[in-house]
């Protein structure tokens, strides 16, 4: 009953003409950019947030919600259509997705993937509602030393649920909190790290290091080798599935929108992970499976109902416990701080309409994303022919203004260029750029709870390990970093993530 | 070098270590506190030391374990994109928004392979209109059209 009252608090919000409007443009921004070869979700959104700052809260977070769904979207699209998956959640997609295109099935592998999403992005909207509250509410009464614990399991699950070398991640994330601390010591006031620069007493806006190493970082990646692109100019038709398409499809959209729901709840989980275990898991189960990689319907329908489910429940930590779980999440925090909402459960009894109306618009946001992706997919398909020897200055400039508007100051232009090569720099050496983003979001919050848990102590680091809830986290943690780096597991972590299709 | 095994372990390591050494340099006079009452060098200096210890481990790792060198470094790509992003920081307050855009576009549009003067051209005249219309007009950004050096 109280989820009815709630689910009717979110409706009003989202509801109001305004904020339909932020979640449509959201939705239709996210996708037309996202769509773009090369630009993935965090990209878009990182290009896209100074947009949202002189909104009011809750419909600059619809807003980008709405750019999340979108961009993940369009991110398909092109997955499907020339097998350039903008980022490693539509990986999978582009394997059965550019065999039904090029069978001639593009337009069934659309729709497929848009009622996947769509579905998904249904139940997971109820999951987030229904488990938001109960765990807020636990969250509550967590203290400092609980915090200190749940951000360092968060950080370490990040790490461990992705690929990659897992020292190396590490590292990144250490590197990103110790730039987290630039700026003025908030319980000393002494400036730490700033080179008596006054730009940087404030610390380093986090859409700086966004956008230098995931949006130019990306870039330079993406001038290395600028294969040539095999443009897609056929006409799409036969959107509609029949109704053979539907009884094929249905038992993998289940599937994945179970796995992708209970994946997209992990510290760390989120898109990327529920799309690469659904197709594992598809690919297992399928009556299908020997067709698999050889554009079958399956293959197409579970992953992406899987990574829309993730991605909507990957919101579940961020609301109710400040912790974002990937980098998009970390921009959204970002986002919030920017607003002035202390990102945490007391966002949910605080700001009810905020929480509830973030909540209910995502259903909208989805609901949006069918009705305007499918009539306007020639739309779509015309933005996959813009050449990216053009697109890339004018994402530049994007990024460059949207830099310099944040405090009017040619000093974070001339940041942000630098963490585009240092973002290049470290890729080069196969150390990924989103834990640092990670790392650097939490900084401060982690030095304030741990400074506040060992007042409360008196110095005594004991009080980690003798609360429970605090314990039971850290002990995740250790345990998560043994696991991985068993050498059994390392393999098969290996496999899980180099998809063999 | 030849003990050099695994060049993007051993430098990604290197790298770890200077930074966490710089970070604890520089942290050297913040004040370390005690356990109970942190100071502010307190926590940057114990992240870096876990660091450069991560750092020492990814380093070793690069003299003990063989793998392929980092491949397809574009250094133009690199040069062009970064030039151009801090021409247009020094640009946009001096000579306005449309010089700095097309300043930003006309240099990194030289990294592509496939890069033609002709539409490059278009292209920067087009955004820099676009941006001056949507961001100094529109949205009204405070960025001047006419920067001083063009006596705006």
């Amino acid at each position: 009953m109280e989820l009815l009252t709630n689910l009717y608090t979110g409706l009003e919000v989202a509801l109001t003409p305004l904020n339909l409007l932020y979640c449509l443009g959201g939705v239709f921004v996210g996708t037309l950019i996202g769509v773009l070869p090369g630009l993935g979700p965090t990209a878009t959104i990182a290009m896209l947030l100074p947009v949202t700052f002189g909104l009011p809260p809750v419909s600059a977070l619809i807003m980008l919600a709405g750019i999340y769904y979108g961009a993940q979207y369009g991110g398909s699209t092109t997955a499907i259509l020339i097998n350039l998956p903008g980022e490693s959640s539509s990986v999978v997609t582009a394997l059965d997705g550019y065999q039904m295109a090029r069978q001639g099935k593009a337009g069934l592998a659309l729709s497929t993937a848009a009622l996947g999403s769509f579905f998904a992005g249904t139940v997971a909207t109820f999951l987030l509602a229904l488990f938001a509250p109960p765990l807020a509410e636990i969250a509550l009464k967590f203290g400092p030393a609980e915090y200190f614990s749940l951000m360092v399991m968060g950080l370490v699950a990040s790490v461990v649920l992705a690929h990659g070398s897992l020292l190396k991640a590490l590292a990144m994330i250490l590197l990103g909190l110790l730039l987290g601390l630039v700026g003025t010591d908030v319980t000393s006031g002494t400036p730490r790290f700033t080179f008596d620069t006054p730009e940087l007493a404030d610390g380093i806006n986090f859409v700086i290091v966004a956008m230098g190493m995931f949006g130019l970082g990306e870039i330079i990646r993406n001038l290395e080798n600028e294969e040539t692109r095999d443009i897609f100019s056929r006409k799409i038709s036969g959107l509609l599935p029949r109704w053979q398409d539907f009884k094929d499809m249905t038992p993998s959209v289940l599937r994945g929108t179970a796995l992708g729901s209970a994946l997209g709840i992990l510290p760390g989980g989120g898109a990327m992970l529920a799309s690469f275990a659904a197709y594992s898991l598809e690919k297992k189960v399928s009556k299908n499976s020997k067709n698999f990689g050889k554009g079958a319907i399956q293959g197409v329908a579970a992953p992406e109902s899987a990574n829309n489910a993730g991605a909507q429940t990957s919101f579940i930590p961020m609301l109710t416990l400040g912790i974002p779980s990937n980098p998009v999440m970390a921009l959204m925090i970002g986002a919030m701080i920017i607003q002035g909402i202390q990102p945490g459960p007391q966002v949910m009894t605080e700001q009810p309409t905020l929480f509830w109306g973030i909540i209910v618009s995502m259903w909208v946001g989805n609901f949006f994303l069918v009705v305007l992706n499918l009539p306007m997919i020639g739309l779509w398909v015309r933005m996959l022919t813009a050449p990216y020897h053009l697109l890339y200055p004018a994402i530049l400039v994007f990024c460059a203004i949207g830099v310099f508007s944040l405090n009017n100051s040619d000093f974070d232009v001339y940041l942000m260029a630098l963490f585009g090569v240092i973002g290049y720099g470290l890729s080069k050496l196969d150390c990924e750029p989103a834990p640092l983003l990670l790392g650097f979001i939490l900084g401060p919050m982690m030095e304030e709870y741990l400074r506040r848990a060992m007042v409360l102590s008196r110095g005594d680091p004991m009080v980690f390990v003798e609360r429970p809830i605090s314990a039971t986290m850290l002990a995740m943690a250790v345990i998560g970093l043994i696991v991985v780096l068993l050498p059994t597991i390392r393999k098969k972590r290996e496999e899980a993530f180099t998809e063999e299709g | 070098m030849s003990f050099i095994r695994s060049p993007k372990d051993f430098y990604a390591g290197l790298v770890f270590i200077l930074v966490g050494i710089a970070f604890i340099w520089l942290a050297r006079d913040y004040g370390f506190g005690t356990a109970r009452r942190m100071g502010p060098g307190y926590f940057p200096i114990v992240l870096s030391s876990i660091l450069i210890c991560i750092g020492l481990v990814i380093g070793v790792r690069g003299v003990a374990v063989t793998d392929a060198p980092p491949q397809g470094f574009t250094f133009k790509g690199l040069a062009l994109v970064t030039f151009g992003t801090l021409l247009f920081g020094v640009l946009v307050r001096t000579a306005g928004v449309p010089v700095a855009t097309a300043a930003l576009v006309c240099i990194s549009a030289v990294a592509s392979q496939r890069f033609n003067w002709k539409p490059t051209l278009v292209l920067a005249i087009g955004l820099a209109v676009f941006c001056v219309v949507v961001f100094v007009y529109a949205l009204g950004l405070p960025m001047p059209v006419r920067g001083p050096w063009l006596g705006g």
